[in-house]
């Protein structure tokens, strides 16, 4: 009664969905960063 | 010296604290996690009745645990915008309902693996699995409630009082395996102590941390990025290094 292929399914899939939650915020950082900076370039300046 | 709190109610303020303490937690939940899976694989011992597969309880109840605890934190925010009208409180009330969803749906899906091998089946209709399912409606019913408002705030205000609504649901979950008879089994660990052993237990309970962390890292992290997206004509975020840079 051992199913590590049960076990392998479930830590498989929560590492994968963690991984993908973590580089998903590290895009939108960076998008979120890149809008600011183009928001402010089109700011008159003084 | 009182800490004075309302002055981390600013987006302007909060941004850089909540900047710093991303990578003591992040690391944190690593370093935490590393422990406990040292704990729960290494240490703990095979279970006589269920063999090796109960091993996946060290994602499980802190997925499960997370799932209930983020959505009264969510719903905490929502009753303080609903109350102060505070920009931070919407912010992190959006912030967290997709990393509630997604521990909501890790709990179902460690639950499933775990059921199949131990009950028999992946999923039953009991009133533990069924009202779980209900929370991650809740997250999912949320999310896309303020993707239907356009404007942010009223989207923040919609989603404050479907989240003070929905959050009947948590109690409803946590003593649904007391008020009803369900195939899942009831709480191992109580107040009064555990019916665990005790390498078993520590290595949960460490994985419980080590989850808490994690979101806290990834909410402050999602926090962050919504405040730019927010507030990108703003003095203070013209001010930031990573985005003044480019002027």
């Amino acid at each position: 009664m051992n199913h590590w292929h049960f076990i392998l399914g479930a830590y498989g899939v929560t590492v994968l969905l963690l991984i993908v939650e973590v580089v998903a915020l590290r895009a939108r950082r960076r998008n979120a960063v890149a809008a600011a900076q183009a928001s402010i370039e089109n700011l008159p300046t003084p | 010296m009182a800490l004075n709190w309302t002055r981390y109610a600013s987006p302007a303020s909060f941004h850089p604290l909540a900047g710093k303490l991303i990578p003591w937690f992040g690391w944190g939940a690593a370093v935490l996690a590393a422990i406990g899976l040292w704990l729960g694989f290494a240490v703990a011992p095979t279970d006589f009745q269920q063999g090796e597969v109960y091993r996946i309880i060290f994602i499980h109840v802190p997925s499960a645990w997370m799932s209930m605890f983020l959505y009264v934190v969510m719903a905490f925010w929502g009753a303080l915008l609903l109350a102060f009208n505070t920009r931070l409180s919407g912010m992190m009330a959006q912030a967290i309902a997709p990393t509630g969803a997604l521990m909501t749906f890790l709990a179902l899906w460690t639950g499933a693996l775990w059921g199949r091998p131990t009950w028999g089946t992946y999923w039953a209709w009991d009133a533990r699995m069924t009202s779980e399912l209900i929370l991650l409606f809740l997250y999912l019913g949320i999310i896309a409630l303020r993707q239907a408002i356009g404007e942010a705030r009223r989207a923040d205000r919609a989603c404050a009082v479907l989240s003070l609504v929905g959050v009947v649901n948590i109690p409803i979950i946590y003593y649904s395996v007391q008020w009803w008879n369900t195939l899942h089994q009831g709480a191992s660990v109580k107040p009064t102590g555990s019916s665990m052993e005790a390498t078993m237990l520590w290595g949960m309970l460490v994985m419980s941390f080590a989850f808490w962390f994690y979101a806290i890292a990834v909410v402050l992290s999602r926090v962050r990025s919504i405040m730019l997206e927010r507030e990108r004509s703003a003095a203070w975020v013209a001010a930031l290094p990573e985005v003044g840079s480019a002027r």
